[in-house]
């Protein structure tokens, strides 16, 4: 495995070129496996049990019960090859098993030879193989290397999404204990800690009240973080990343300014800390659930009427299209706002009624661009309007900025191109296949750099914040060149009085 | 009547029951699986309505696939809607007498016939010359075009080269519809072209044919973009 400082990133090219195959060029990235404690911890085997292989295939036959897309998924595929040059970590890296219908053809032959008679009586012929160990290390490997941003799924005619294979992979992987180390342990610290960072509830409050001197500081004002209070009109569920790390702490602080200035009375949870939920990663049903009914419980011991999610790609995913089936109905939020709403979706909704107002020109040094990130994109909407996952955002950078610049049309809204270290793999040990994997975004950023002069890359999600604060170095950029869009509210919003 | 008709007659009863209870079977298994959850892909109609005009752009004119790629697009888009006006044309095999429409799709079924075989041999060829697409083949790949080739090349050769009965092949099959049967001419090409035929019909349900039943049961494609709206409930999520 290469170290942080033997990667290199491949070079940009003005137009992107798809690669000709490197043949086990990835062959030997893959995750560290999770410990005997973790996997425990989540109610997984410790380690891998004796009689896998017929436990994995028992597995698979109960998912295939369970979820219509993967029977469908599996045999509809006819090769066609739409997909081969749409994912981002093929693109970066030449591998074919990253060629999504090759990624999805390493659990498809399991598929053909245990569940279909044509595989049962002539394997050869039509692809399909024997649940071997080298077949397991194959789907460690390449299902580790899907970041499930559903990109070949946009454009597969049949609409097959490689993440629901890769999840039910994962699913497998687990039952017979050969879990993933970064997103199992992280799991764990939401479930005993109630955030992915592990971040205790003192600790917490330690945090944000250090936030509103420096808030104090910096404006002269009040700004207030509350965390716990009841009778709050709103709680914000937002990716733990943002109490502490760099740039998502100043989209918090976005947030706060943008609740001070609106004059609406909001909290956090230290029960609920994390907007984040990486049940859906592992593809677990009930793990996600379980995460999930931490925002529920919250809400309800608050009282709030409302509910918002801060800027946290995959987060908003499971909340607009999950939560509803998970921990709905919300029938106890007001009826002006009776599902969970985006934070782009309250600023947006309060610039439109001329709520907040904004001194644009103090983001002049700023030229910017927007990053749609996955899950946002290709799995949720916002707004209840058609596209509104690309309009709000990028609404509310223009109320914010005077100087926005959209990246190549190929390359936003929903053919986005992962960053490269969404669903699970923002793990150094990764640190080749991320930097290869954020090779197509980059290309298109640096077409907008050179042309327009942006010097600024606006995303609403922790993960690619923090992904492209880690990649950007590799590709000669400077790493402060990510940051969220609610930084740009945040640093424009008028306070105080509005007239 | 001769063994051959005989053979020919069970040969497609057998294919016309495996397509329609193989097809039939694997169609109530998707429908009786659940979806859990809401995994529509952007952009996902906010309507039923919607979703009913997405996937009819989706079948008729193949709209992601246009998005992805236009080689595999042309190439496929071709070889479907020739087969449709060819099969449409082979109608008058089966019904007498011909309707209007099945009348008028005559000459164009000719030249469909042609049109198909470009398609598939674009299809083909790319299985040779793209490297990702050679990488992903597998036998069973090549093995369905070799079919559906031999089919459209048999089936044109009995229009140029070596004509058939076909008033006798029509009574055939229309004999085969009532169980009433009717002698099969025995002509070479025309047995070579049936027999692909059925065997087309007979691994339909066990291979990647199953697309074509398989896109109407896609979630990323028929799922109402309403998760907010609307709480999803199915028999084991949600409840």
């Amino acid at each position: 495995m290469a170290t942080a400082a033997q990667v290199q990133a491949p070079p940009l090219k003005a137009y992107p070129v798809i690669p000709i195959l490197a043949r086990g060029a990835m062959a030997d990235s893959k995750p560290y496996v999770a410990s005997d404690k973790m996997n425990e911890a989540l109610g997984f085997p410790g380690k891998l049990v004796e009689n896998w292989q017929a436990k994995a295939i028992d597995k698979m036959g109960e998912l295939l019960g369970k979820y219509r897309s993967l029977p469908v998924f599996l045999d509809s595929c006819v090769h066609c090859g739409a997909c081969t040059d749409k994912c981002h970590y093929f693109l970066g890296t030449g591998d074919p098993k990253n060629m999504p219908v090759a990624r999805q053809d390493l659990f498809r032959k399991v598929y053909r030879r245990y569940f279909t008679w044509s595989g049962k009586l002539f394997p050869k012929l039509v692809g399909a193989e024997d649940l071997t160990e080298s077949v397991l290390d194959d789907w460690y490997r390449y299902f580790n290397q899907c970041s499930e941003c559903r990109r070949c799924s946009v454009y597969c005619p049949y609409g097959i999404d490689t993440a629901e294979i890769t999840m039910a992979a994962k699913e497998v992987m687990d039952s017979i204990g050969v879990g993933q180390k970064y997103s199992n342990e992280i799991i764990g610290k939401v479930h005993k800690i109630g955030n992915n960072l592990g971040l205790p509830g003192p600790a917490l409050k330690n945090t944000l009240e250090t936030m509103e001197e420096e808030v104090k500081d910096e404006t002269g004002l009040d700004v207030r973080f509350p965390v716990d209070e009841k009778g709050a009109e709103v709680l914000v569920v937002v990716p733990s990343a943002d109490f502490f790390a760099e740039p998502h702490v100043y989209s918090l602080i976005g947030y706060a300014k943008v609740f001070h200035a609106a004059g609406i009375r909001w909290t956090l949870s230290s029960h609920a800390s994390e907007a984040g939920n990486f049940g859906l990663f592992i593809g677990s049903y009930d793990q996600m659930k379980s995460i999930a009914m931490r925002v529920r419980e919250a809400a309800l011991e608050l009282g709030v009427k409302r509910i918002v999610v801060g800027e946290c790609g995959h987060a908003w995913r499971v909340a607009y299209s999950f939560w509803n089936t998970l921990i709905g109905p919300f029938d106890f939020l007001d009826a002006r706002y009776p599902a969970p709403q985006h934070i782009c979706e309250l600023t947006y909704d309060l610039i439109r009624r001329g709520a907040l107002h904004f001194d644009r020109e103090k983001n002049d040094h700023r030229v910017v661009t927007f990053h749609d990130s996955c899950n946002v994109a290709r799995g949720a909407g916002m707004g209840g309007i058609p596209g509104g996952q690309f309009i709000l955002p990028r609404e509310v950078i223009r109320a914010a900025c005077n100087h926005f610049h959209d990246m190549a049309p190929d390359t936003i809204h929903e053919h986005t191109f992962c960053c490269g270290g969404g669903g699970g793999l923002l793990t150094d040990e990764l640190l080749e296949l991320r930097v290869k994997g954020a090779l197509p975004r980059m290309e298109a950023l640096q077409q907008v750099v050179d042309a327009h002069g942006v010097n600024f890359m606006a995303t609403i999600c922790a993960i690619c914040k923090a992904q492209f604060s880690k990649v950007l170095p590799y590709y000669k950029f400077d790493m402060g060149l990510v940051g969220g869009v609610h930084q740009l509210v945040g640093d424009a919003i008028r306070l105080g009085r509005n007239d | 009547m001769s063994a051959l008709t005989v053979v020919y007659a069970a040969l497609f009863y057998a294919a016309t029951a495996i397509l329609v209870v193989g097809v039939a079977l694997k169609i109530a298994q998707y429908a009786r699986i659940p979806v859990p959850l809401k995994i529509p892909t952007t952009p996902a109609p906010m309507t039923r309505g919607g979703v009913v005009w997405r996937m009819l752009r989706e079948v008729t004119l193949f709209e992601s696939l246009y998005r992805a790629n236009k080689w595999i697009w042309l190439f496929g888009w071709l070889f479907h809607v020739a087969l449709a006006v060819v099969l449409a044309r082979h109608l008058r095999y089966f019904m007498d007498p011909v309707w209007g429409l099945i009348e008028i799709a005559q000459p164009f079924g000719v030249h469909a016939g042609f049109a198909m075989l470009a398609g598939l041999a674009g299809l083909w060829a790319r299985r040779f010359l793209v490297e990702r697409i050679r990488y992903i083949s597998t036998v069973s790949d090549h093995l369905m075009l070799a079919l559906l080739v031999a089919i459209a090349v048999s089936g044109l050769a009995m229009k140029f080269v070596v004509r058939t009965d076909i008033v006798a092949v029509k009574a055939f099959m229309l004999g085969l519809m009532v169980f009433d049967w009717q002698p099969l001419p025995a002509d070479p090409v025309l047995l070579v072209h049936l027999a692909l035929v059925a065997a087309l019909m007979a691994i339909f349900p066990a291979s990647k044919l199953l697309h074509a039943p398989g896109v109407f049961f896609s979630p990323t494609r028929n799922q109402v973009d309403d998760s907010r709206e609307r709480r999803h409930v199915t028999a084991w999520a949600g409840k």
